[in-house]
């Protein structure tokens, strides 16, 4: 059977029969965009709810003293556990899974000043090692406090992205609001301009040696860290006088070995301290990267959930192709049955369905796909305000995922259309005349 | 003449369930090239699936049918697909016209899968549609037509690609008693350019004025028929 006659019988038909052809590819487009928009959203959903968790580090856990439930070689219970800065060392030279360790201390209600902008902060005094731990990132053309400051005690602070913009910017708001956990809030005033400068803490001069870098920040245990005025842990205590940390975070060199470092800690501070090292009150400690694993599981319920109504989708829209295929049999097969008695061959007439089937399915589809792309695309350059919008994250498109749903809704339609043509162009031409 | 149709002994038996039914049980007919049969008969009596087998629209389940000098029973399904589109022209009683199509694509298509270029294909259909009588309706569809229009059309689309045989199952049974004489008038004429004409009715002056009447009765030819 030639091509030019298979062409001019397919142009023809198709010309004929736009409402059934416009409504099938409207049905496979719709189902299309329907499912790659829904799963779309539930990506972009787990994409932003992990760089939110993210934000306050990854792989690591917050250690705290506690007090002791159990009495121990001749000490009561009770008894509170707290840190001196060389525990941090202790710790390290005894647990070789530690990758990194940092003691850190917390002051609130501090007053930063700027010459006449006075705010009153939260204090920390960390170790350079926060940077890697807790993701305290600085902007271009600034820096992190590092070994040096600890060595000398320099008075050198790193701000937090907010600080930083209501001593130096035009953003003078207090507290915070959703948005600014999850938006790319956008600071009035630049990184170069602030770095040099100087603020007084607590009346003391410092010299500021960085700004972080915005982050998505889901999870605390001291306050949002665009909040915070971070200083070196000895100066802290230099100018404090604090004798005890506040707490002390680790991180191993792997995810996996976190329970066991956590015994690890409970025996060698349980040594030090004398606790049982099976009292598990008289230390506290929060596994973060455990937090993670649990939303990523919750997460995981969310987007299987989202598969489910996915595939239900799906079917209804495969049942809306099949349907429209299907109701148009009686027609079809009559015409089958015509053009079969004034000598068409079966292959012609098998090749017109199965073009009409692939040409659909590719319009509708790609026009589908087309349109999901342009929907997310454009969602993703509107700046929107909404925290609910926001906390949802920027809906993320599967190509993937969109060929499949094309392909499963186009097999449908030709299963539906395909195999009544290929019967009616099986049995003779006088069966399908009779076609009732 | 030379014989054109040939059947020997040819059976047809339907089967639906468990019950089979014969409704050709061993017709042996001859026609010539160029004769105007009427086949006449009771219904159920095999006019239809005679009809059928002769068009090559359906194959006989036993018995031998010889087409011009072919054994229809050897052929492959697209040979008796070209067959049906280069050597046989169907009329029949419900038209069977594709509704979406006008006037002119009805006429068209079996010159489509003959593979005729597009502009001898115009040339040609239009030739048809003026002698059928309805140059005027070219763009019509058939919903726009009444009966005898829409079997003139039918009539036109049977003659498309210069077919030896015309083969029509009750043409008139649907029409009105003038427009049925027009369509008689029809096949007249091209018996006159000489085709092979063969004609289901049950109307016996349509009969009448053909060369040859074959009774059918109980999937026997009725010997007892008076042949015209």
């Amino acid at each position: 059977m030639q091509w030019s006659t298979i062409y001019a019988v397919f142009v023809r038909d198709f010309r004929k029969q736009k409402k059934r052809i416009t409504l099938t590819i409207i049905a496979l487009c719709w189902g299309t965009i329907s499912i790659m928009l829904l799963l779309g959203f539930g990506e972009g959903l787990h994409r932003q709810l992990t760089i939110n968790s993210k934000g306050m580090g990854e792989g690591i856990a917050v250690l705290w003293g506690g007090q002791t439930t159990i009495p121990y070689k001749g000490l009561g219970k009770g008894r509170p556990i707290m840190f001196v800065p060389e525990d941090v060392d202790y710790l390290k030279s005894r647990i070789p899974e530690l990758q990194e360790i940092g003691g850190e201390y917390h002051r609130w209600g501090v007053s930063v000043k700027n010459g006449t902008r006075v705010v009153s902060e939260h204090i920390n005094g960390v170790s350079p090692n926060y940077e890697l731990m807790r993701n305290h990132i600085p902007r271009a053309g600034g820096r992190m406090i590092n070994e040096l400051d600890m060595k000398l005690k320099r008075r050198v602070v790193f701000l937090g992205d907010r600080l930083m913009d209501r001593l130096f910017g035009s953003d003078t708001t207090q507290g915070m609001d959703l948005s600014d956990f999850f938006s790319d809030r956008v600071s009035t005033v630049k990184a170069e301009e602030v770095i040099g400068k100087e603020v007084l803490i607590n009346g003391v001069p410092f010299t500021v040696v960085g700004v972080a870098a915005h982050k998505m920040q889901m999870n605390s245990y001291s306050g949002m860290d665009q909040d915070k005025a971070t200083i070196p842990a000895t100066t802290f205590k230099a100018i404090f006088g604090d004798p005890w940390l506040d707490n002390i975070v680790y991180m191993p060199r792997d995810v996996k070995q976190m329970k066991e470092v956590e015994r690890k800690v409970f025996e060698a501070l349980g040594a030090k301290y004398k606790f049982d090292s099976k009292d598990d009150r008289a230390l506290q400690i929060w596994d973060v990267a455990e937090s993670q694993r649990e939303m990523n599981n919750m997460l995981l319920g969310i987007k299987i959930f989202l598969g489910i109504i996915g595939g239900l989708t799906l079917l209804i829209a495969s049942v809306g192709v099949a349907n429209i295929m299907y109701v148009s049999i009686k027609e079809r097969t009559r015409e089958i049955g015509i053009k079969m008695a004034v000598g068409a061959r079966r292959s012609l007439i098998l090749s017109q369905f199965l073009l009409e089937a692939i040409l659909i399915t590719f319009v509708g589809g790609f026009l589908g796909m087309g349109i999901s792309i342009t929907a997310t695309e454009i969602f993703k350059r509107i700046d929107i305000k909404s925290d609910v919008l926001t906390f949802m994250g920027r809906p993320t498109i599967s190509i993937e995922i969109g060929l499949i749903v094309v392909g499963i809704l186009g097999i449908m339609g030709l299963l539906a259309g395909f195999f009544p043509a290929l019967k009616a162009s099986t049995v003779s031409p006088v069966q399908s005349l009779r076609y009732e | 003449m030379s014989c054109i149709i040939d059947m020997k002994q040819v059976r047809k038996a339907y089967t639906t369930g468990k019950v089979t039914f014969e409704a050709l049980r061993g017709i042996d007919y001859t026609a010539d090239k160029g004769e105007f049969v009427a086949i006449v008969g009771p219904s159920g009596s095999g006019k239809s699936t005679m009809m059928n087998i002769i068009g090559c629209l359906d194959t006989p389940t036993g018995g031998e049918y010889i087409l011009d000098g072919q054994k229809v029973n050897q052929l492959s399904a697209n040979d008796l697909a070209d067959i049906r589109n280069r050597k046989i022209g169907f009329v029949f009683q419900a038209f069977n016209l594709l509704p979406y199509a006008t006037a002119f694509e009805n006429v068209e298509i079996p010159l489509l899968f003959a593979r005729v270029t597009a502009r001898k294909r115009r040339e040609r259909v239009m030739e048809l549609l003026s002698r059928v009588g309805l140059a005027d309706k070219v763009a019509n569809r058939p919903t726009e037509m009444s009966g005898g229009e829409m079997q003139r059309v039918a009539i036109a689309r049977a003659l498309a690609n210069e077919p030896e045989i015309i083969l029509a199952d009750e043409p008139t049974g649907n029409l009105d008693t003038k427009s049925g004489a027009e369509i008689v008038k029809l096949f007249h004429e091209m018996w006159q350019t000489g085709k092979t004409i063969i004609i289901i009715t049950h109307d016996m002056n349509i009969a009448r004025q053909t060369s040859r009447i074959l009774k059918l009765k109980d999937g026997l030819v009725d010997t007892n028929g008076n042949g015209a």
